[in-house]
């Protein structure tokens, strides 16, 4: 019972704290001060050895997915060491979801222990993460619930939905209204796996199905299906759905395909930490032939647009 | 300056990579400050013809910026004449090393015919990089699904050939924890970065490797480069830590090996 307190925060006030950008010339002027080296040039890390050229682009990053599986005994603890490497790799904000230790199939008792631990890490963030509310859809009630507490009432922003329960499966429709009364998107994990997935893991498809369902709603695909090739073509002709591409080694060409196929706009880029890197996932955008702009929309530009509505409702200002 | 231990060459045969082209690539190790790469071929992974394989990594090699691309020719020992094979790789075209994709060539590392291709290659001087993963296992075509390497024996074959030098290329998500503890321990083997994972991952991997024995590597084109030059800011590492990553313990690597005692 104490951690329901905890969220009870002036969490609007910390979130567009307007004082948290973190430049990537910031970061790289930090580190080559500290003694850090690195003699590599491209056009994201410059040598360290030296500030930063001006004419570097720079680029607003925010992380899309991300967990607390992260030494540390508390939240807290967990998410400063996450954002110390966020730190040095210039990204801005972050977005979390799901506590610690995870279950397939959480009760809604440990959903809500998860949500607590997201929480606090919320609060101790001081503006730089943001979450979005963890839910297993086979309580339908629950989830409900849990959305008035950490999204309407709270200071989340959106819904992650893992592998409980396939996705197209009708019982997600009420958690699916829900969200998109409240403006809140919808983060579905999905993957096609060779080697087969979960019981209640989701396809793109599955997705697909979903939204089409739910055409006012907005879908978040991670990982972009996982078997990318597989993924994106799956939700071509869902409009609703983006592509984040988290999660998947860093495989040449991902985002190009995501580009050409869904558009820009449909693309956005998360590395879920911290099971992933920071760097492997950067860099499949970094690293991608698409245009300045394009990396723009997906390293930070698309899911500030998908978040500035429920961001509206609260009162808060980027 | 970096040494990049894990480059490929020709095309995979499931999908263009956008530096799959000589070229491309070239531009692209130009790009990211790698000064000398390790090039294996993907060829080698599925042609049945070693021998030409071989002969036109070296030339691919040779049409690159001299000392930019140092080949490492593909051994198949289940195919028959694999010793001319090695024989070439060392004599005729003077390689530093051969690169060995146990896990697509279809053999085990408890086969006798992989202890005699080590042999051979310790006798001859080579530097040996096994492939132990090329792509996730979750993600591969219907039609080749290609398991990791279990490197389960390779401590008592290094244990038994001291002077072996051998570098794991994809280890880093299969091989992990107390088998890592057990390899370092049997000989001279090393671990490349492409496929290391988690935040602030070469931080993490120093705590379980010794600094001496990480190397930089790619995994290009199949991976994108950015992946492993970022990870060297990912972690906090010293100049000197990080020197030794990015090029000198593969300098090192490729002198003469060290015999070493008991």
């Amino acid at each position: 019972m104490i951690l329901e307190t905890i969220h009870v925060i002036d969490w609007k006030r910390t979130m567009q704290s307007p004082n948290c950008r973190i430049t990537r010339r910031a970061v790289l002027i930090g580190a080559a001060q500290a003694g850090v080296a690195a003699s590599v040039t491209s056009r994201y890390q410059p040598s360290l050895a030296a500030e930063p050229s001006a004419s570097l682009p720079e680029y607003l990053v925010w992380d899309v997915h991300g967990h607390l599986n992260t030494p540390g005994e508390t939240p807290a603890e967990r998410i400063d060491n996450l954002l110390k490497f966020a730190d040095r790799m210039g990204i801005e904000r972050v977005i979390v979801f799901m506590g610690y230790p995870w279950a397939y199939d959480p009760s809604p008792e440990d959903v809500r222990r998860q949500n607590d631990q997201v929480l606090q890490a919320l609060e101790r963030s001081r503006g730089r993460a943001f979450g979005f509310a963890y839910l297993n859809p086979k309580h339908t009630e629950e989830s409900l619930d849990e959305m008035d507490r950490c999204v309407r009432d709270g200071p989340m922003v959106g819904v992650k939905l893992w592998v409980a329960v396939r996705c197209h499966e009708k019982c997600l429709d009420p958690i699916v209204r829900h969200s998109a009364r409240l403006k809140a998107p919808i983060l579905q994990h999905t993957w096609y796996k060779i080697t087969g997935n979960l019981p209640g893991e989701s396809t793109a498809a599955d997705l697909a199905l979903l939204a089409a369902r739910h055409p006012t709603a907005s879908f978040i695909a991670a990982h972009a299906g996982g078997d990318w090739e597989r993924g994106i073509r799956a939700i071509r002709s869902a409009a609703n759905v983006t592509a984040e591409i988290s999660g998947g080694d860093p495989t040449a060409g991902v985002v190009e395909m995501a580009v050409r196929e869904l558009g820009a706009e449909r693309v956005m880029y998360g590395s879920d930490f911290a099971g992933r890197s920071f760097a492997s996932q950067l860099a499949k955008v970094l690293g991608a032939n698409v245009p300045e702009n394009a990396k723009r929309l997906i390293l930070a530009g698309n899911i500030k647009r998908m978040l500035a509505p429920i961001l509206a409702t609260k009162g808060i200002r980027l | 300056m970096i040494v990049d231990v894990n480059v490929s060459l020709s095309r995979w045969p499931f999908r263009r990579l956008p530096c799959d082209e000589l070229g491309r690539l070239i531009e692209k190790l130009g790009d990211c400050g790698v000064t000398e790469a390790w090039a294996g071929s993907f060829d080698g992974v599925f042609h049945k013809d070693i021998g030409s394989v071989n002969a036109r990594l070296l030339d691919d090699c040779r049409r690159s910026r001299p000392g930019l691309l140092r080949p490492f020719g593909s051994v198949n020992p289940t195919l028959g004449g694999w010793r001319e094979d090695l024989r070439r790789c060392h004599e005729d075209y003077h390689m530093p090393g051969i690169r060995l994709h146990p896990a697509y060539h279809g053999y085990r590392l408890d086969d006798p015919v992989f202890a005699e291709l080590l042999t051979q290659a310790q006798r001859r001087g080579l530097i040996v990089q096994l492939v132990v993963r090329i792509e996730d296992p979750r993600m591969q075509h219907p039609l080749m699904r290609v398991p990791d390497v279990d490197t389960k024996p390779l401590p008592g074959l290094l244990t038994a050939r001291p002077e072996l030098r051998l570098v794991l290329l994809g280890a880093l998500q299969s091989v992990r924890g107390q088998a890592i503890t057990q390899l370092i321990r049997a000989g001279e083997v090393y671990f490349e970065i492409s496929m290391l994972e988690g935040v602030g991952g070469i931080s993490s991997l120093l705590g379980r490797v010794p600094g001496d024995r990480i190397l930089f590597g790619s995994h290009c084109p199949f991976f994108i480069l950015e992946s492993a030059t970022f990870k060297l800011q990912e972690s906090e590492l010293l100049r000197a830590r990080a020197n030794a990553i990015t090029h000198q313990n593969a300098r090192r690597l490729l002198k003469a090996p060290v015999v070493r005692q008991g």
